[in-house]
């Protein structure tokens, strides 16, 4: 069984969130970055099923040279090589469609994405991902459980949750869930060691047409100071939440 | 030229955020000199004539036993051959689950631009433009369309619709559900009565000022005399004293309530990213110096276990008199 991980390069949840001078640009002085959390999720599910049933598994970023230690550490948690598609990830049917073509080249069974990125939110890459290829998508996945070629899927739903069957091949757009939080695996000395060595391709970008362009950047605007309410006096704050925030 | 607008509807009832959907499309159909056209997948109990309301003219109902369970890849397929039909040249849906599912596929199979996590309506007709979160909540962009059709997500509680005179004549239609094999629902577990937390217009959030799973109660007293949705912050989620569903934040839900209340959560910038598109935020902690307090409108300093009784007590109060 051959697992294809999507990994997203984002910077890290605790990142000021700060813009170039002409707002034209996110501005990455300082920041850190990180395998995106929604992927961590997939990244630690593939290694159960390497670990249970012999996957192998292949991380795949499209992205520029400074994401290459991202992928060393998806390489250190247990991936077993590492795709890097050399193009700047802005629009998202000019990813989906560079990883689409690497998939079609190589051959998977199982593709384990992030439901969304943290830096642009869009949660649009699995899903073009699967449609290209015609295979089932299962967005929003908090369970797999199964073996060889079907697969049981829990998925988020409004207000609840779906339980589905599906046959490989299909996409994950992955979250919390997949696995558990305290399940996730981080990188250990061997393993640091061990990604060393393990192969990264880079791959030249297939031409396609962007279908999106990013105009200026924003910050939301500062919230006025905070209104402090007496705990001995909680009318105050019904009476204000009514008359001034129409909130009641 | 039309826009279409995806009217979702959960066994067969619609909710709030369905006819936000029909507004959305309304508005953006006078933007773009045009009509708005409703479509309604699966058994209806609720009349779809309502859209009217919100200015779209006309409702598509497709039926049939595949559409009976939603797959991504099928729903995508079918309303973008209903979108074809009626030449639409923008498509809109909400940010629900099953919206954010199938708007990839719809935008693949409609050859079109997809605009996500939009909040709010079009900046520009020509090229289409929209604002869109970014960095989860704490950015926007201007993101504009290259392709001569769209498909735009909207996030829930973006605009406030307002009804007026109207109602749309309904018509029956029929789509495939194109050639991608489908996943099989087994079960679906909805839970009775509960708010959904992307659409609910108020939320009542707790964190591990509650000290334990046992507590929340007064919680769910509050959020019930509020109407209001439960939420919980990321490590109640971790620590299982709570649903993962109602975890908000950087890497759960973000939502935009009208009002937060947040019961006992220091305000962790991963948490703030997920809830600061709240119009109103209320805190509640016995920390004078928690973050959160920076990013609130309203502050009480005092114990929850104290507090928030009061607080429903005087909901409560405020209720009868109004």
């Amino acid at each position: 069984m051959k697992v294809l991980v999507c990994i997203s390069h984002v910077p890290d949840t605790t990142s000021k969130i700060n813009f170039t001078a002409d707002n034209s640009a996110f501005d990455k002085t300082g920041v850190q970055y990180v395998i995106n959390p929604y992927d961590e999720f997939g990244l630690t599910r593939a290694v159960w099923l390497k670990e249970k049933q012999g996957a192998s598994i292949t991380v795949l970023n499209v992205g520029g040279k400074e994401t290459e230690p991202t992928l060393r550490k998806a390489l250190a948690i247990g991936a077993d090589n590492a795709i890097r598609i050399d193009a700047d990830p802005t629009d998202a049917y000019f990813v989906a469609k560079q990883i689409a073509t690497v998939v079609q080249e190589m051959g998977f069974d199982l593709i384990i994405a992030g439901r969304e990125s943290i830096d642009y939110n869009g949660g649009q890459v699995p899903g073009m991902l699967a449609n290209l290829l015609g295979w089932s998508f299962v967005n929003a996945c908090v369970g797999m459980e199964g073996e060889g070629n079907d697969y049981q899927l829990f998925r988020e739903i409004d207000g609840g949750k779906e339980k589905l069957s599906a046959s490989l091949p299909f996409v994950v757009g992955g979250q919390k869930g997949l696995v558990e939080e305290k399940d996730l695996r981080i990188p250990n000395m061997r393993g640091i060691m061990q990604a060393r060595s393990k192969p990264l391709e880079v791959k030249a970008p297939v031409e396609t047409e962007n279908l999106t362009t990013a105009g200026s950047y924003s910050k939301p605007a500062p919230k006025s100071a905070v209104t402090m309410v007496d705990a001995e006096n909680i009318s105050d704050l019904v009476r204000m939440l009514h008359e001034d925030a129409k909130a009641l | 030229m039309s826009v279409l607008v995806y009217l979702e509807a959960w066994e067969g009832k619609f909710k709030k955020n369905t006819w936000e959907s029909a507004f959305y499309a309304a508005k953006t159909a006078e933007m773009l000199g045009t009509e708005a056209i409703g479509l309604c997948i699966g058994e209806l109990e609720d009349d779809p004539s309502e859209a009217g309301q919100y200015g779209v003219s006309k409702v598509l109902h497709l039926k049939g036993e595949a559409f009976t369970n939603f797959d991504a890849n099928a729903y995508g397929s079918a309303i973008a051959e209903i979108g074809a039909t009626n030449e639409a040249t923008a498509i809109i849906i909400s940010g629900t689950f099953n919206g954010k599912a199938l708007a990839p596929a719809l935008s693949i199979k409609s050859e079109a631009a997809l605009l996500s996590n939009v909040v709010a309506l079009p900046e520009s007709a020509s090229p289409i433009s929209v604002k869109r979160g970014v960095y989860s909540g704490k950015g926007f962009n201007i993101l504009s369309s290259n392709a001569s059709k769209q498909v735009i997500v909207f996030v829930p509680n973006s605009l406030a619709p307002e009804a007026t005179e109207g109602a749309a004549i309904l018509e029956e239609t029929s789509a495939g559900t194109g050639e991608i094999p489908m996943v099989n629902i087994l079960e679906v577990d909805r839970v009775k009565g509960k708010i959904p937390l992307p659409e609910a217009d108020r939320v009542v959030s707790a964190g591990r000022g509650m000290k334990g799973p046992e507590n929340w109660g007064m919680i769910e007293e509050l959020a019930d005399v509020l109407d209001a949705g439960t939420a919980c912050s990321k490590p109640v989620s971790d620590m299982d004293w709570r649903p993962h569903s109602e975890h908000v934040g950087q890497t759960g839900i973000a939502i935009k309530p009208n009002l937060y209340i947040a019961i006992g959560i220091s305000g962790a910038i991963q948490h703030l990213a997920g809830v600061s598109a709240s119009k109103t935020i209320v805190v509640v902690n016995k920390d004078p110096e928690a973050p959160f307090f920076k990013a609130a409108d309203y502050g009480i300093v005092g114990d929850a276990f104290d507090v928030v009784p009061k607080l429903t007590e005087e909901i409560k109060k405020f209720k009868a008199a109004n």
